[in-house]
């Protein structure tokens, strides 16, 4: 039977008379990046620190594959934190040593490796997270995003095998906020590491996490995909995250998703009633991880920012668009027929202008590939279907393409 | 307050146990307090010797706690052997013995004024420094995220002190001591007109390896008590329940000077009826 990789089995945990998990059960899977929810002062933090050893529960057990963390000899112990990175809520950046010696600390200290290969290692990581020229400064003389990333650098440095998030995002700008949540996305999807977040971005988050499990009074109240949680009937977990999710996509400025989702039902509900027609484009940023590679994922949230804000400027104002995961972006067209979405997605592919979307990052070698799909929508076919057919087209479609 | 009936009168019991059962408490929980401490410095000591040595950060924490002291150490040296010349020429005079000023400024100085005070003089410059740096660290979370990297925060952050500790306090001594004499010799012979070839050399015939072995191991034991008490109160911040955050770091940094002060002349006083 296959375990789990880690599973809290009716973890309690108080400080003194204050209650801070109460028999809370949880398991997270090999490879996934998993996001706990709820509200502030809840104790996610709490539970974050029981998974990497810094508490220890009052009663209840944690699991590692299985094994009990309680039970392990103090050699295992140490073996299994080293495949372990935890960032901080406050970043917990020494504050006495430079930047540079920040970063490599974990593999000066952990590893017998030479000198040039720390450095090798540490500039790769300072370059691929938007931190050059800064070795020499001092944690307290940078602003907080760069804080937080030299963090997320000496958390990835290591390249563990469990990371755990303490609030990455919180006090960042939404560009860097966003460019952070790719990263995170990218480098799971790269190491395979498991991924366990606490966050308070929603809908943000839900764009990168595979299961989202919400902590309310000391309990593990719901666990379950981003779609599961928004359509869930349970009260709590439905108010919270109403009362979280913003009214614009806070990278585009855009709607977000369940909007935009509402908004296609109201569409099919004028479709079913007065025979008007609707199309529906998705709009696809194909190589955003070629850009956040090759530029820095600042650049590649902020091509996407600016390919959205150029979409909506070519739109009319009837159109709604909204985001749909990571990099993609559909656009609903009022009034609009099939052939007529297909004359649309022309005009825009001939209008928008690559110097716009890079900005001021414009440089040699680097494009911005966007495939492009539309369908019109019929009376009875369900949202999903829709999506799918216009996605089905994006990657026949050569004459639409962007750029 | 308990009352217990026993032969038709009433014992009020309270005043004998309550005293009692405090003053139980507090020798439970010093002796507790105690074990800590000892447990502290030989996980600190012997990862001082865990591979590989971290000689780099034991250079950097000599260069604190030794080389910046030193002007500190020459100033006080130099007035304490003067003053020790000066009180000591007008006692010694009085038996028309002036001449045994050398010995007597030596003696008391390599003896027992010279690790002394160095100790003292390093707890104000550097244990103070310690505490607050370390009690900063666990506030802020770093010691927790040494942990979370599977550095040990006592190899990391302890045992360079320590070990820095080890090697300065004993040349701190010495250069006290005779800075100390130099000063003995300023005051009894140029000021006060003893004469200057029988003050060395009452110096010379009167100090005893034992007596510099003596003041040696006082001086090393300071170094221990020092830097682990220093290094204790900052590593524990965090536990304090008087204060938390920056009160808690003043109250531990300020706990760390009185404690390791008062034990310094404590420890003096044994060691010195078992050197004696």
């Amino acid at each position: 039977m296959t375990h789990p990789l880690i599973q809290f089995k009716h973890v309690s945990k108080k400080f003194g008379g204050n209650v801070v998990l109460e028999d809370a059960n949880l398991d997270i899977n090999q490879g996934e990046i998993i996001t706990i929810i709820g509200k502030s002062g809840v104790g996610k933090s709490v539970l974050l620190k029981h998974i990497i050893g810094l508490m220890e529960p009052d009663s209840g057990q944690i699991l590692f594959q299985g094994q009990p963390l309680s039970k392990m000899k103090k050699k295992e112990r140490k073996a299994l934190k080293r495949r372990f990175s935890y960032m901080f809520q406050n970043m917990a950046l020494f504050d006495s040593m430079t930047v540079f010696d920040n970063i490599a600390l974990p593999l000066k200290e952990r590893t017998s490796l030479a000198k040039e290969e720390i450095q090798r290692r540490v500039k790769e990581k300072m370059n691929q997270l938007d931190l050059e020229e800064i070795d020499d400064q001092y944690p307290s003389q940078l602003s907080g995003g760069m804080k937080k990333r030299v963090a997320l650098a000496r958390a990835l440095v290591t390249d563990p095998a469990i990371v755990l998030f303490d609030e990455p995002t919180t006090g960042l700008d939404p560009v860097r906020k966003n460019a952070v949540h790719s990263m995170i996305s990218d480098y799971q999807k790269r190491f395979g590491f498991t991924g366990v977040v606490v966050s308070h971005e929603i809908p943000d988050i839900f764009y990168i996490s595979q299961r989202i499990a919400m902590l309310h009074e000391g309990r593990i109240l719901f666990v379950g995909t981003p779609d599961e949680i928004r359509q869930t009937s349970d009260t709590i977990v439905r108010q919270f995250i109403r009362g979280l999710e913003v009214r614009h996509d806070t990278l585009t400025g855009i709607t977000p998703q369940p909007q935009g989702e509402k908004r296609f039902r109201e569409e099919l509900a004028r479709l079913q009633r007065h025979k008007i027609a609707f199309s529906l484009i998705i709009f696809k940023v194909k190589n955003l991880k070629e850009i956040n590679e090759k530029a820095g994922h600042v650049v590649g949230q902020t091509v996407l920012r600016n390919f959205t804000k150029e979409l909506r400027r070519h739109l009319r104002l009837t159109d709604t668009c909204y985001r749909f995961g990571m990099n993609k972006i559909i656009v609903v067209l009022t009034n609009t027929d099939f052939d007529q979405a297909r004359l649309a997605c022309a005009k825009l592919s001939r209008d928008m202008k690559l110097d716009e979307i890079f900005g001021p990052y414009r440089q040699e070698g680097l494009d911005c590939l966007v495939r492009v799909g539309f369908a019109e929508a019929q009376e009875d076919t369900p949202y999903e279907t829709v999506i799918a057919t216009a996605e089905s087209m994006e990657n026949t479609l050569d004459e639409f393409c962007f750029f | 307050m308990e009352k217990e009936k026993g032969m038709g009168m009433t014992v009020n019991l309270g005043i004998v146990k309550i005293p009692l059962m405090t003053l139980g408490r507090l020798t439970v929980s010093m002796i507790q307090e105690m074990g800590r401490i000892a447990i502290f410095f030989f996980k600190g000591f012997f990862l001082i010797f865990s591979f590989p040595l971290q000689i780099s950060k034991i250079i950097q924490q000599v260069y604190f706690i030794g080389m910046k002291s030193v002007l500190v150490i020459c100033l006080t040296g130099a007035f304490t052997g003067m003053v020790l010349g000066l009180q000591g020429y007008y006692t010694l005079v009085k038996f028309g013995s002036e001449g045994l000023l050398g010995a007597a400024v030596a003696l008391s100085l390599i003896r027992e004024l010279g690790p002394v005070l160095t100790a003292i003089m390093v707890i104000g410059r550097a244990g103070s420094a310690m505490a607050a740096e370390i009690g900063i660290m666990r506030i802020s979370e770093q010691i927790d995220a040494l942990e979370t990297m599977d550095i040990s925060p006592i190899r990391f952050l302890v045992s360079p002190r320590i070990a820095a500790s080890l090697i300065s306090f004993p040349l701190l001594t010495a250069l006290f001591d005779v800075v100390g004499i130099i000063g003995g010799y300023i005051s009894g012979s140029v000021l006060l007109g003893i004469n200057k070839a029988i003050y060395f050399s009452r110096v010379e015939s009167s100090v005893l390896m034992d007596d510099i072995i003596g003041g040696g191991i006082k001086s090393l034991v300071f170094a221990i008590v020092v830097s682990t008490i220093c290094c204790f109160q900052g590593y524990y911040t965090h536990t304090r329940a008087e204060g938390f955050g920056a009160k808690g770091v003043s109250l531990s940094t300020t706990s760390a000077v009185v404690t390791s002060c008062v034990m310094v002349l404590v420890v003096d006083y044994v060691l010195t009826s078992f050197l004696l």
